[in-house]
């Protein structure tokens, strides 16, 4: 498959632009005037911010904490005998590198662009959650924290966070709610397998972001034991920074992958985006290689002018969950409740430094529908062998449409952050079959 | 001398009392917040709902959500406040919430809405000093005071940044949780307070936890002022737009105990 590859790409050069579908960023970045800073990979500053997103809005009680953690985060970054310990647990427990793959069938199906995949749906526990487990649960324990608590959505962070916890010995409180808990059953089995205790939480839709809420709450009432873990690039800072850090990972294995293999960059790279920590990993080791565009996909459930959960699409900037960010939001700012059939895509926010990639035009941002996303879910079963998260298929769909617009010589690399089997008895309703 | 300053300048330590704006409903505000005054609260903080009320337990979240589910908008706790101001021109007012309905239209806009409906200060759970410009530059420029809250975990470095900017009253947090939850023990409400006030030069007031005249009592002989909250929340919830009688109750009992309180530390 590498030589199939090979030959499809002739020789490399600065490759044209792609002429995909999607442009309608571009056309109103042209007329803001943002200055292009000589590195998109400097952020955010010292206080947090990505340009005017990012932050540090918690509640007086947890602000000590957020400080001790970043000093703590400076340290570990600085410390050889971490990374050591990180790396080595990503590469024996995780099982990285995770393998870069040609998709020869798709990219035939699909008649354009060669379709690779960055496949961190091999990674144990089924996702690209577990590496910011790992990072987080290290750092945790650096700081002689005894207890551990997170919020999750599809269950995926979730069961990551659960199972660093047992390989390390630490209680571990998961809240997720009641509408997860009831959709993503498979995974509420496994988080008390693995020795977690799994609250539901019924206020609000009993969805991701009151899952969030409810473990902000938990940590306000434990700081002095308890460690939150999140589960997405965002949060106040240094949550976003570090999250992306730990996630970047699958962005630098990609970039090294892709050079070794074929000896050039991808023209496109593209991810789904629920907080937007595989988007980010994949994403920030090639912000500063000008030939690379990237596409974040966001989800559009039943359609961008009904219930959906693409805040970058739908929402405007605003301030939740200790940062400022893209919301879905009412005129008062009330929090308007997402929708996606992926559990892990339906939350009301993004994390701040997609915000900021947007508004500086470096990355695009699309989204994609509940049908578009089923769609892309069954064509991976049928062209690959490969049954992908619904979260990813997400991305699926947004290069079903994108591939064919786009040059045989040309490459996109799209991030498989998740497998399938969480999903399968969902997908089965939406289909109509009863298992 | 402001209308807070006032309020904590009659030689007697202050009841300060929160319910939440639109609890149940809109209209049944106005009655509520009369019976706070009449009851002899001292300074009022009138709540503004949010659909994510991170800091609060329970009770005020289920407030917060009765009253956007009235369909409580931003301009009705404007038009409360403006109409509290007209009935009782010397009462202290503040409003109290979080970030974003308070900064979405800019937080300019929200600084002159406050000092057209009269009110005396705002407190955000989510602005931390480490965010002041998104906030207290154009409450300061207007003239509104910004109360900020102090915790058990606001050591001693923190707490001049905590106190640079803020004005009206210091509002000390006395547990490390949420709202609703039980009161933290006496003597580590009075070594916090003790300590606060060595370095403050605006009123302190206690809150969370505090449910009883005993507690506010006992609260009220190291403190400037003693906040209750969930207590009148739980009346509200019980009585719904009949609580205005209950609430003057309430309030007439923890006002005895709070003002009468000997203080120790001046
Ligand atoms: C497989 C998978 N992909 C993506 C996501 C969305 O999160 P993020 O945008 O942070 O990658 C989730 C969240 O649960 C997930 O489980």
């Amino acid at each position: 498959m590498q030589d199939l590859a090979i030959l499809l790409w002739p020789a490399p050069k600065s490759p044209p632009l792609p002429i995909w579908t999607f442009r309608k960023g571009s056309a109103k970045r042209s007329a803001m005037t943002v200055q292009t800073p000589n590195s998109f990979r400097n952020q955010p500053d010292e206080r947090g911010h990505f340009g005017q997103f990012g932050g540090r809005y918690v509640a007086e009680t947890l602000m000590p904490l957020i400080l001790d953690l970043e000093q703590e985060y400076r340290k570990a970054k600085a410390d050889p005998a971490f990374q050591a310990e990180f790396d080595d647990l990503l590469e024996h427990y995780v099982g990285r590198p995770s393998p870069l793959y040609f998709a020869p069938r798709l990219t035939e199906e699909l008649g354009g662009a060669q379709v690779w995949f960055k496949r961190d749906e091999l990674n144990h526990t089924g996702a690209h959650k577990i590496n910011n487990c790992i990072g987080q649960i290290l750092l945790a324990m650096r700081m002689g924290k005894t207890r551990i608590i997170a919020e999750t959505g599809a269950g995926q962070h979730g069961v990551a966070t659960a199972t660093v916890c047992a390989r390390f010995g630490l209680p571990c409180v998961i809240f997720m709610g009641a509408t997860d808990v009831e959709r993503q059953k498979p995974n509420v089995f496994r988080m008390k397998l693995l020795g977690a205790e799994v609250v539901p939480v019924t206020a609000g839709a009993g969805t991701l972001k009151d899952a969030m809420n409810e473990a902000l709450r938990d940590w306000v009432a434990n700081v002095h034991n308890t460690f939150y873990i999140i589960g997405t690039a965002a949060g106040p800072h240094p949550y976003p920074e570090l999250v992306r850090d730990f996630q970047s990972v699958i962005g630098k294995e990609a970039r090294a992958q892709m050079l070794s293999r074929i000896g050039r960059l991808p023209d496109l790279l593209v991810a789904a985006i629920g907080g937007g920590s595989n988007a980010i990993g994949l994403f920030h080791p090639f912000l500063d290689d000008a030939s690379v565009k990237m596409l974040g996909v966001e989800a559009a459930g039943h359609g961008l002018d009904k219930e959906h959960a693409a805040s970058l699409a739908g929402g405007r900037p605003g301030i939740l969950h200790g940062n400022k960010t893209y919301l879905l939001q009412d005129e008062d700012g009330q929090i308007t409740e997402g929708h996606s059939i992926s559990a892990g895509l339906d939350y009301p926010g993004i994390g701040p430094e997609h915000s900021w990639l947007k508004e500086i035009g470096r990355v695009d941002y699309t989204s994609v529908t509940d049908v578009e996303a089923l769609d892309g879910f069954q064509l991976l079963c049928r062209t690959e062998g490969i049954i992908p998260a619904l979260e990813p298929a997400h991305a699926i769909a947004a290069v079903k449409k994108i591939a064919p617009t786009m040059g045989k010589d040309q490459i996109i690399l799209a991030n498989l952050c998740g497998r399938g089997d969480k999903d399968i008895f969902s997908v089965a309703e939406h289909l109509g079959v009863s298992l | 001398m402001t209308r807070l300053s006032s309020a904590f300048a009659k030689g007697r330590p202050a009841l300060v009392t929160f319910v939440t704006g639109g609890d149940p409903t809109p209209d049944a505000t106005a009655s509520i917040l009369d019976a706070l005054v009449e009851g002899g609260a001292d300074v009022i903080e009138l709540g503004m709902p949010f659909t994510d009320p991170m800091a609060d337990g329970p009770a005020i979240q289920l407030a917060n959500l009765r009253s956007l589910g009235a369909g409580t908008k931003t301009a009705d706790i404007l038009r409360i406040a403006t109409e509290f101001r007209a009935r009782h021109p010397e009462v202290p007012l503040v409003l109290m919430g979080y970030a974003n309905p308070m900064t979405i239209r800019g937080s300019e806009w929200f600084a002159a809405e406050c000092v057209k409906a009269g009110v005396d200060g705002v407190i955000c759970v989510d602005i931390p000093p480490e965010e002041d410009p998104e906030l207290g530059p154009a409450l300061r420029a207007a003239g509104v005071s910004l109360i900020r809250l102090a915790t058990p975990t606001t050591d001693a470095a923190r707490l001049p940044a905590v106190l640079d900017g803020s004005s009206g009253f210091l509002y000390y947090v006395s547990v490390a949780g949420i709202t609703g939850m039980q009161q933290a023990a006496q003597a580590s409400i009075d070594e916090a307070v003790a300590r606060i006030k060595a370095s403050a030069t605006i009123p302190v007031a206690v809150g969370f936890g505090v449910r009883t005249p005993e507690q506010a009592g006992a609260i009220a002989k190291v403190a400037d002022g003693v906040v209750v909250g969930s207590a009148f929340i739980d009346l509200v919830e019980k009585h719904g737009a009949d609580a205005a009688g209950p609430i003057k109750e309430l309030t007439a009992a923890l006002a005895a105990a709070v003002h009468s309180a000997r203080r120790e530390i001046a």
